[in-house]
């Protein structure tokens, strides 16, 4: 996966993600999609292009259990999430979706980076600035839901948990 | 080895021995959804060939958050639920019944109960010992078609509380006070566990305030131990024959204990945009506030409304300051009606809004203007929590929300009485 960092700080919560007072949206997902990260970056949903990265700090997607969080920055084209932590709802949320979230350090990395991700080996090249991060491994169990593209998937060829 | 309360709740419901890092396969006594999550799990779960729920009178759809609704989209979602509740038999709790946190503690959880939710404070009924925790809506559209759930096992921390709080000192200053300690991340993936004298002589009201913020630490659950408390409470709703007691084994193992006496504590203010970012009501002194909230699943129940009546009677509300009060559930209103806080409060200058999340989220009922500053008794006030990006929220106590009311500024309630 190769795409732009586009860097956030510590505490991106879902009200910055998708605020409540879209709510009205979340039946229609393409015009809530248009709001994605609005309320930490209102330029972002225009800037964003299919395989770019979300880059956070600490405690990213704290908050709410919307899963319109993790959907709407999906449907932006994101390729995964890099955070140095990420709340526990949104990390699941995330991976039922098919969203790769990837914990490492993200100070390593600024905004505007070209960034190459090999989800396999586990590894972030940072292309502008020539670093090489490696993020924690995926625990397996949310693996195995990531390797069928989310939740859904995972059920309708399993017809259960198989973990 | 013993264990936690999280470890043995998930044990024996499973019918495993688990321990603290283990995957758990669970079945659910509960699964609910609430009107801003409901209908994308209602299409993922139609979406996805199911057709009914394993269990559909322990599925609950709760029309809370935008209840009544204020426009037309909302609307059709509610119609997607009620349509969803009447094809597939599962419960339908509408508009102006209250809060899902509220009416679960009330009328559905019990001890030892796993009940998932989507919604990030369905950690409240860990205040009765039920091991309750938010999801997404994919998660509980799964949880609904098969009846149960996977789970990481958590670790835990231990908080032991001592202590008998000061006058005007309650729980809601508790948990506040540890989410500034531990921080806002502080308990990601753990299990909260609160125990010690002052949690043995602590009222439900108070667990529940204190689990439903336990999220706001990061944690999956936020547990109580079940005990003479919890099964009092359920005997005055008629459903003494779901007590069981609960307790931690003595030689469990903790990530870690937390101690707090908690007759240092004070009023205590979470400040914008993030809940761990604390300080002492006393120390905001001169903060302008021009909406006061009292309600929501944190602190909507009738101790609260009879800690602000208290506190507002005979006085009357600044007049900068809008004052609003949110009932967790129509039990709680008819309530309030009976022992005149209602009137006290409308006294006082108060507004009263139907049960149900109110102005908590932002949707409408005291959506806030630009640079206006709102004191509540909510869980959250992440920026653009109440509607408006440029406001900003502060959290407290009813005592604290009802002192600021009459002053018009961060007060702390001790000044006023």
């Amino acid at each position: 996966m190769k795409g732009k960092a586009f860097k956030f700080g510590d505490n991106i919560s879902t009200d910055h993600i998708v605020p409540g007072r879209l709510a009205h949206l979340r039946s229609n997902l393409p015009e809530l999609a248009k709001h994605v990260l609005e309320d930490a970056d209102p330029t972002f949903a225009a800037r964003v292009k299919e395989g770019d990265f979300v880059v956070g700090g600490n405690n990213f997607g704290l908050g709410s259990s919307r899963e319109h969080a993790p959907l709407v920055i999906k449907m932006a084209g994101v390729s995964a999430v890099l955070a140095k932590s990420v709340a526990r709802i949104f990390f699941r949320n995330a991976i039922n979706r098919g969203l790769p979230v990837l914990i490492c350090d993200t100070d390593k990395i600024n905004d505007g980076d070209e960034l190459e991700v090999d989800l396999k080996e586990g590894t972030i090249i940072d292309i502008t600035n020539g670093n090489r991060l490696t993020f924690n491994k995926i625990p397996a169990a949310m693996l195995s839901i990531l390797d069928e593209g989310g939740l859904m998937p995972y059920i309708k060829k399993n017809g259960d948990f198989k973990m | 080895m013993g264990k936690t309360l999280a470890e043995k709740i998930l044990s024996l419901k499973s019918n495993t021995d688990v321990r603290a890092g283990d995957i758990v396969i669970s079945p659910v006594d509960l699964a609910f959804v609430q009107d801003t999550t409901g209908p994308l799990t209602v299409r993922e779960f139609l979406n996805n060939g199911f057709e009914k729920p394993a269990n559909p009178a322990k599925t609950v759809l709760f029309i809370d958050h935008a209840a009544p609704s204020p426009n037309n989209q909302l609307s059709t979602d509610h119609i997607t639920l009620r349509d969803f509740a009447e094809k597939t038999g599962c419960v339908l709790s509408d508009a102006g019944d209250g809060v899902c946190h509220q009416l679960v503690a009330e009328n559905i959880a019990a001890p030892g109960d796993v009940i998932v939710g989507a919604d990030s404070h369905t950690v409240t009924a860990g205040g009765i010992g039920a091991f309750a925790t938010g999801m997404g809506s994919s998660d509980v559209a799964v949880a609904m078609a098969l009846g149960k759930t996977w789970f990481r096992v958590p670790e835990t921390i231990r908080v032991v509380c001592s202590g008998k709080f000061q006058k005007h000192v309650y729980a809601k200053d508790l948990i506040l006070h540890l989410i500034g300690l531990i921080g806002a991340d502080g308990a990601t993936y753990k299990a909260l566990e609160f125990a010690g004298e002052t949690v043995d002589n602590m009222p439900i009201a108070d667990r529940l305030t204190i689990a439903n913020m336990a999220v706001e630490a990061g944690a999956k659950v936020g547990l109580f131990p079940s005990d003479e408390t919890t099964r009092n409470y359920l005997k005055a709703q008629g459903r003494e024959d779901k007590y069981q007691p609960l307790t931690a084994d003595s030689d469990a193992v903790y990530e870690r204990t937390v101690n707090i006496d908690v007759s240092e504590l004070e009023p205590t203010v979470s400040k914008p945009h993030t809940v761990d970012n604390t300080a002492l009501a006393k120390d905001l002194k001169g903060t302008k506030i021009q909406q006061v909230a009292i309600g929501t699943c944190t602190n909507g129940r009738i101790e609260d409304f009879e800690i602000a009546a208290s506190i507002l009677k005979g006085k009357k509300r600044h007049p900068a300051t809008r004052l609003l009060i949110t009932p967790a559930s129509r039990t709680i209103l008819k309530q309030m009606i009976k022992k005149g806080y209602a009137e006290t409060l409308l006294d006082a200058g108060a507004m009263i809004l139907p049960p149900g999340c109110g102005s908590c989220l932002g949707l409408h009922q005291g959506v806030l203007g630009d640079n206006e500053a709102c004191l509540s008794t909510a869980n959250r006030n992440f920026k653009g929590r109440m509607g408006n990006p440029n406001s900003f929220i502060y959290l407290a106590s009813p005592a604290t929300a009802a002192a600021t009311a009459i002053t018009g500024q961060i007060t702390d309630p001790r000044e006023v009485l």
